[in-house]
């Protein structure tokens, strides 16, 4: 009996890629359609998506939410409840180009919302703990409905199918983003359900990953104590949360993350600031193989496990950050590039929008990036 | 070089396992311990010694400048290279006064030459009694180890 | 009159062939068993005989044999030979039964009915050889915000410690073994509720000290010279009553280490008279934390009784920073046969529904979970830790590594191995260097073997297997109890 995501477990291998214009400057959705199609073997057709970042600079204060519905009747009954939440400017079918290879999808929503005021003022979050709560609500209680992506100025386009039959599905030459991620799935399962596709976000993090994390328990377990549901049952999800968790809830920097989820090793810690934040958060560390872009506003950060199981390799020319699971996709849209290189296993390549590199300390900026 | 077994009395149980092992390792038994003892003469070469509630086995200490090699008639009476004193039977004639001369008693009286501890010259490893002690009491010791590391 | 229904326990059967009459078995079995003539006639009063086999370990030509007496009852599944048997005993004596070491009746061990995941294309394992593997364990609350507001830790090489075994329950030369072992490896071993002996006081680094209800050798030294401090409420051998030591092991050094008369039996009371409800132990921790300067982690231990979900939310709410849940295995060196028979909880039971409760209440990180109870192998320890422990404490199967053969007459004071009794001439069996180079082995061949089960689930990190249930599957167990594990069956 085959069961649908969230029901049951299911371990994937993939291909993944990354595209950021550091000085904002918007491009279309081509170059990494064709980079992680360049990847096609790594994935079996059987999920492939996207994430954007900049495509609603007319709504960029709205949240825009990407809502996936099995039936007519999953809809009227979410409506009736972001209606009751939230105030919704725009809301419509997502422009599609029907192919025969995409088999079977679900009805695609868009909306920009904001929360309400009296129930943002009664519910004493912020506005973006009050997303967050609709949303998990949304995907855990709402039967039919799964909300795809649920950030400002942002979206996600994933479905059931091959990366590039998604994106063309999808219309993504028709957006333009200064910063696009792609992933393109290999799960040992048929999930058909799209809702199961990634980029996985959440707000305005859209996590894509290669590999599996074989620490997913201890994580989820760890992040349920802080109303994190793990209602997907996807590693991919849990490494959103972690993000969520340790730099917005506990105010970690980036570097302080990734010294929680690819903890150097005991022998070698130096900072007795590194073995109280290990020690602390023992349980988000990310066991497994991994490679993993993890997208905010900002920028992008990839980074693998500690031992450097699965392949990773990075690249710039002039203002562009490419990154890849492998070289090949990158040359294919950028055949002459400044530098090229593998990061190790731990070390994180981190590019972003130069008007925020204040938000690295100097040091970190020097060694993470090139140029 | 000075080589003995020392025992500690503080861990000495006094059940001659020591003594059983170094007969049956000596005198052609071939480690055989049934053999010694059910169809040969067992010849422990070192003695326990009670006191109260203490035991220990009282060891050739393979004196330098022994008085029993220095006593011996016919040379019999050896010490090698590691410093081990050692009976060469070819050549013992059972005059005894080596035994008379040991301050200590650990030469005994054999029928074709007399026998002491020999530290298991022709066996591999550690002296078969400190191999045989359950509770770790005896060590072998070489020239400048401290006896309190015990 | 009398005639004694307990027919003896044990045969001995001495094989002519190959005895040598060398006496070793007379001068080391304590119970007087064998016995030669002037003439060399051997002969065994086997009625004495207790099972520990230290004849037939020592006999050097191996000519001893020592079987249950095969005076056997008709068989009868409910009235069982060692039911008839006790009540011969009980008959004859007027008394309580007493035993020693952990339950040994035929319960379930779920431990036995687990199974481990081992990685395969989805996922590489990792190969301990060629890749580090990290075990090293921090025990303390982890939940205080800011890092350089960390409440006081233990840190340990391996997730495994010593168990709390008396002085005066075992011989000093025991836990100086324990005590050099763990120093070495880099773990703790526990005083259990007998003090501290001062030719202990250089362990004090790798030392936990126990305030148990009788606070035998509880002092500000004793506090000092302590790297944690457990409150014991009770253990999962005998839960509900407190520690027995009978008068014939308390020597002048155990009386003067205890606090206590010499040769008189030290009953520590069945509750702390100062712990009658959990407030009272919320005072008693922080007595305990103040006293040492907020610099040294707190424990308790209690057995795992039906209760012990909402007992052990109690208690870490109460403040303590390490919470030990001896499971119904747990071993003693005397106790009352019904109470260790018969009450308590099996650990991986209690250890599942402890970790559940404390993560929905949102509580884990404010304390560390150490289970103990009955802990056999290094896949024991692993299981353990993936049902949500963050370490094992092994008491039993230390004793075992220096020599214990499982004979349960501990409460005699008569140990033929040197281990549960304080008789000088029986204590000088175990030589504490030997001792601490058998103990020290068993850790690191745990460790060795721990660290091949984690390389082949695929993970490097003891960090990321502590509660990770989905490495476990079920086999031959029902519904409910997979639920209350919290672990799928096989093939699911």
């Amino acid at each position: 009996m085959l069961q649908r995501e969230g029901e049951v477990r299911i371990p994937s291998g993939c291909a993944i890629a990354g595209i950021i214009n550091r000085q904002g400057e918007r491009f279309n959705g081509s170059d990494i359609i064709a980079s992680i199609a360049n990847m096609h073997q790594r994935s079996n057709g059987l999920g492939g998506g996207f994430a954007a970042y900049g495509i609603y600079p007319e709504y960029q204060d709205y949240y825009a939410l990407h809502i996936y519905y099995d039936d007519e009747i999953a809809r009227q009954q979410t409506e009736k409840y972001l209606n009751q939440n939230f105030r919704i400017v725009v809301n419509e079918l997502l422009p599609l180009r029907p192919l025969r290879k995409i088999v079977d999808p679900p009805l695609i929503w868009r909306y920009f919302v904001l929360p309400r005021e009296e129930k943002l003022m009664l519910s004493h979050l912020s506005e973006d703990d009050f997303v967050f709560r609709a949303v998990m609500w949304i995907n855990d209680s709402q039967l039919g409905a799964f909300v795809a992506s649920s950030g400002k100025n942002m979206a996600v386009f994933k479905g059931v199918g091959y990366p590039e039959d998604i994106g063309e599905f999808f219309r993504l030459e028709d957006y333009h983003a200064y910063l696009w991620t792609a992933h393109g799935r290999f799960p040992t399962n048929t999930p058909g359900w799209w809702g199961g596709a990634h980029p996985f976000t959440l707000l305005n993090w859209a996590v894509v990953h290669n590999g599996e994390i074989s620490s997913y328990y201890t994580n989820r377990r760890f992040l349920e104590m802080y109303g994190y549901k793990c209602s997907l049952q996807t590693d991919t999800e849990v490494i959103a949360y972690i993000f969520d968790f340790l730099m917005r809830k506990q105010e970690l920097s980036l570097a302080e993350t990734l010294d929680v989820i690819a903890a150097p090793f005991w022998d070698s810690i130096q900072e007795k600031a590194q073995i109280s934040l290990r020690r602390q958060y023992g349980a988000l560390l990310l066991n497994g193989p991994f490679s993993i872009i993890v997208a905010t506003g900002n920028g992008l950060i990839a980074v693998n496990d500690r031992i450097k199981l699965r392949p990773l390799v990075a690249a710039t020319r002039n203002d562009y950050l490419y990154v890849a699971s492998e070289e090949s996709a990158i040359r294919v849209v950028a055949p002459v590039v400044d530098r090229v290189w593998t990061p190790g296993g731990g070390e994180p390549v981190i590019g972003l929008l130069n008007d925020r590199a204040g938000l690295l300390p100097d040091g970190e900026q020097e060694q993470s990036i090139s140029a | 070089m000075i080589v003995k077994v020392v025992c500690s009395a503080e861990y000495c149980l006094g059940c001659g396992l020591c003594r059983i092992h170094c007969a049956a390792g000596h005198d052609g038994y071939n480690n055989s311990i049934l053999k010694a003892y059910q169809r040969g003469t067992p010849r422990p070469r070192a003695d326990l010694v009670y006191d109260q509630d203490r035991s220990w086995l009282n060891t050739c200490q393979h004196c330098p400048d022994a008085p029993c090699m220095n006593g011996c008639i016919t040379g019999a009476l050896q010490q090698d290279e590691q410093g081990v004193i050692y009976v060469d039977e070819e050549f013992c004639v059972s005059c005894y006064t080596c035994i008379m001369l040991c301050p200590y008693g650990h030469i005994h009286v054999g029928p074709q030459a007399v026998h002491k501890c020999d530290l298991c010259r022709g066996r591999s490893g550690q002296p078969a009694c400190v191999d045989a002690c359950p509770n770790g009491a005896l060590r072998l010791i070489d020239e400048g180890e401290s006896l309190c590391s015990m | 009159m009398s005639m004694n229904m307990l027919t003896p326990a044990f045969t001995v059967q001495r094989n002519p062939e190959r005895c040598i009459r060398c006496g070793v078995c007379i001068n080391q079995c304590a119970n007087e068993v064998h016995h030669m003539e002037e003439d060399s006639w051997m002969w065994v009063e086997e009625e004495r005989c207790v099972g520990c086999q230290r004849c037939g370990v020592l006999c050097p030509t191996h000519a001893l044999t020592i079987t249950e007496f095969p005076l056997h009852f008709r068989s009868n599944h409910h009235w069982s030979s060692a039911h008839i048997r006790e009540i011969y005993a009980q008959s004859q004596t007027g008394g309580v039964l007493l035993t020693g070491m952990g339950n040994p009746r035929s319960y379930l061990s779920y431990f036995d009915h687990l199974l481990l995941n081992a990685s395969q294309v989805t996922n590489p394992s990792i190969d301990p050889l060629r890749e580090p593997m990290e075990l090293t364990t921090y025990l303390g609350n982890k939940d205080s915000g800011k890092p350089d507001q960390h409440k006081p830790q233990l840190q340990l090489k391996v997730p495994i410690m010593f168990s709390a075994m008396s002085y005066g329950a075992v011989s000093l030369n025991v836990q100086k073994s324990l005590a050099q072992a763990a120093q070495q490896i880099g773990t703790m071993w526990n005083t259990g509720e007998g003090g501290l002996h001062a030719d202990l006081r250089e362990y004090s680094a790798h030392t936990i000290v126990q305030v148990a209800s009788g606070r035998f050798g509880v002092n500000p030294d004793y506090l000092e010279a302590a790297a944690a401090v457990e409150i014991k409420i009770g253990q999962g051998a005998k839960p509900g009553i407190g520690g027995h030591l009978p008068g014939e092991k308390v020597t002048r050094d155990v009386a003067q280490t205890r606090m206590i008369p010499a040769w008189s039996d030290a009953i520590s009371p069945a509750p702390h008279h100062d712990i009658y409800s959990i407030e009272d132990l919320a005072q008693l921790i922080e007595t305990l934390q103040v006293a040492t300067r907020y610099t040294k982690p707190i424990a308790v231990k209690v057995a795992a009784v039906h209760n012990i979900a909402a007992i052990a939310s109690g208690i870490v709410r109460a403040g303590a920073d390490i919470v030990v849940i001896d499971g119904f295995r747990g071993a003693t060196g005397a106790a009352p046969m019904r109470i260790r028979d018969n009450t308590g909880i099996p650990i991986e039971m209690a250890l599942a529904q402890v970790n559940q409760r404390l993560l929905d209440e949102g509580i884990r990180q404010q304390a560390s979970l150490v289970a103990a109870g009955g802990i056999r192998s290094s896949a024991d320890v692993i299981k353990a830790i993936i049902l949500g422990a963050d370490a094992v404490y092994i008491g039993t199967a230390a004793l075992i590594a220096l020599g214990c053969h499982m004979c349960q007459s501990c409460f005699t004071g008569r140990c033929n191995w040197g281990i549960a009794t304080t008789d000088p001439g029986l204590s000088k069996r175990l030589n504490p260097h030997k001792g601490a180079v058998m103990a020290g082995n068993l850790l690191t061949a745990w460790e060795h073997e721990i660290k091949e089960m984690m390389g082949g689930m695929g993970i490097n990190s003891v960090d990321s297997l502590r509660g990770n249930h989905l490495m476990l599957r079920g086999i031959g167990l029902e519904r409910h109890e997979l639920e209350l594990l919290g672990v799928l069956a096989a093939g699911e």
